[in-house]
């Protein structure tokens, strides 16, 4: 083993990873190569923070240069994978340099989905997933200026929310009848709904696109009802695919993703994948195969497997958990509200509340509050945690706010 | 200034293994009681965004922050993993006749 450790996917995900080789103790080479021009840096602030701050920010990153120099990682920057070579162990590199592996973690990422429509790719269109693509939207932000949004999930609300407080003219184009579609209760997405119409947001919601027209000043967004929206900048967030291109031309089985088994390994057992590029079996349901595109995922399976390329064998246990923030609301959920056939309401001060969503047969399996500021975290964190128990509480006790979902733990 | 001992709250106002939020002279701190009923204190922002912290929860001797989970030991100040690398500042904590006094010094 004097390879080493090839991790190709520079974000959250690729960087915890490098990290955990060597707080892990792993001695050997360690290369992270990404095809962005920055170091890994944390993404989540990137349709919040680095919209609406004074100055132009600079990425979040999760270490600086001196920060992986001095854990011996070497970080390469601005280059993509273009083939592995599972034999010879080996992948190579768009800038042509071929770099060897004793075990290699693919930690792509995802990319935003493409509109399937003429002009989806010209210049009056942005999609967000990089910071250059946050600073090339953040240009578009100022007083006056007229945003439409395609996609009323969290990704084109946060910008919505971030556009206002610019003082942006600001439509959300949702095909489906209501925003937050996937994952989220109605009963939260009528509270994000009713902030974002009281704080200047024109919600089309049930609009489906039926054409791009690039006019002088902008754009002309044509709907199916004959209706049409112009703006200067459409932004299109209609969720993302994974970067499994790589993966598939080496022959690793993809199912959504790049499949792995819970140990995070794909069909080749030197080869890992995680983060938003993989599909894996989600032990609290039973081990359905799930593809995760939040934060915390990426962290966490970072970790895990740069814990497991170094033998460790430990399973993905985590439950998923994410966050939305838009002006000073806060969502929270932690597991898949899909996954309950019943919803059991918590009412908090200051119109805060908690849904528990519990299976047939009792069990807690996802819980979805919102509040402001952070005022549902600690309870969520709670249910987090009553949710990986597999426990199933009585309901009567969910519902009154006085009873502590701490001692629910201990029952 | 190291006699400086603030009056933060009652010991009553906070549960066990909980926290609260304490503002005193433009800086935020988070007050902590323990499982064994020992008070604590650190800066009151995670050190990682600028988070408040008496917003996360307390299991033990650990604070996790509400937003990204981060987490701390609260008795030390010790940042105990990704995404927080940089320790919390901690403040000497005593009780007198059931108030909760830091020093900020």
């Amino acid at each position: 083993m004097t390879d080493g450790m090839l991790i190709v996917g520079a974000g959250e995900c690729g960087g915890r990873a490098a990290l955990t080789l060597r707080e892990r103790g792993y001695d050997g080479p360690v290369t992270l190569v990404g095809d962005e021009p920055q170091l890994p840096y944390e993404r989540p602030p990137l349709s919040k923070d680095a919209m609406v701050s004074e100055a132009e920010p600079s990425p979040k990153l999760i270490g600086d240069r001196q920060h992986f120099a001095s854990r011996r990682i070497a970080c390469v920057t601005g280059t993509s994978a273009t083939t592995i070579d599972r034999a010879a162990r080996r992948v190579t590199f768009a800038d042509g340099r071929a770099l060897p592996y004793d075990k290699l973690l693919l930690a792509t990422g995802a990319r935003p989905r493409k509109l399937p429509l003429p002009g989806a790719d010209g210049t009056r269109c942005a999609y967000l997933r990089t910071h250059d693509d946050a600073m090339r939207i953040r240009g578009a932000l100022w007083a006056g200026s007229h945003i439409a949004i395609l996609g009323g999930g969290f990704i084109g609300l946060e910008i919505a929310a971030s556009a206002r407080k610019r003082a942006a003219s600001v439509t959300v184009i949702e095909a489906l009848p209501r925003i937050l579609t996937r994952g989220v209760p109605e009963a939260i997405a009528q509270i994000v709904d009713a902030r974002h119409r009281r704080e200047g947001v024109t919600l089309a919601c049930g609009k489906a696109v039926l054409a791009l027209h690039e006019t002088a000043p902008g754009i002309e967004i044509a709907l199916a009802d004959g209706s049409a929206v112009a703006a200067d900048l459409l932004i299109i967030g209609i969720g993302a695919v994974p970067v499994t291109k790589l993966a598939q031309d080496a022959g690793l089985t993809v199912e959504n993703g790049i499949a792995v088994d819970a140990q995070l390994r794909t069909s080749d057992p030197v080869i890992y994948a995680a983060g938003d590029c993989c599909s894996f079996p989600l032990a609290v349901y039973g081990g359905r195969r799930v593809r995760l595109e939040c934060w915390r995922n990426a962290l966490d399976q970072g970790g895990l497997a740069a814990r497991n390329m170094l033998g460790a064998g430990e399973s993905a246990s985590a439950v998923p958990w994410f966050w939305s923030e838009q002006y000073d609301l806060t969502l929270q959920i932690a597991g898949l509200p899909n996954e309950g056939t019943q919803a059991v309401r918590r009412d908090l001060p200051e119109d805060a509340f908690i849904l528990f969503h519990l299976a047939g047969d009792g069990r807690l399996v996802a819980a979805s509050g919102i509040a402001r500021g952070n005022a549902v975290a600690k309870d969520i964190r709670l249910a987090e945690m009553l949710i990986a128990k597999g426990a199933k509480p009585d309901p009567a006790a969910l519902a009154q706010p006085e009873v502590k979902l701490k001692s629910l733990l201990v029952a | 200034m190291s006699s400086n001992w603030v009056e933060a709250c009652a010991a009553e106002d906070i549960d066990e293994e909980d926290v609260i939020r304490f503002d005193h002279g433009g800086r935020t701190f988070a007050i902590y009681r323990s499982p064994d009923d020992s008070y604590f204190a650190t800066d009151g922002l995670c050190t990682h965004e600028q988070v408040h912290l008496a917003d996360g929860l307390v299991m033990d001797e650990i604070i996790e922050c509400p937003k990204h989970n981060g987490r701390f030991n609260y008795k030390t100040g010790e940042a105990m993993g990704a995404p927080v690398c940089i320790n919390l500042k901690t403040y000497p904590v005593k009780v007198e006749a059931g108030k909760v006094l830091v020093q900020l010094g």
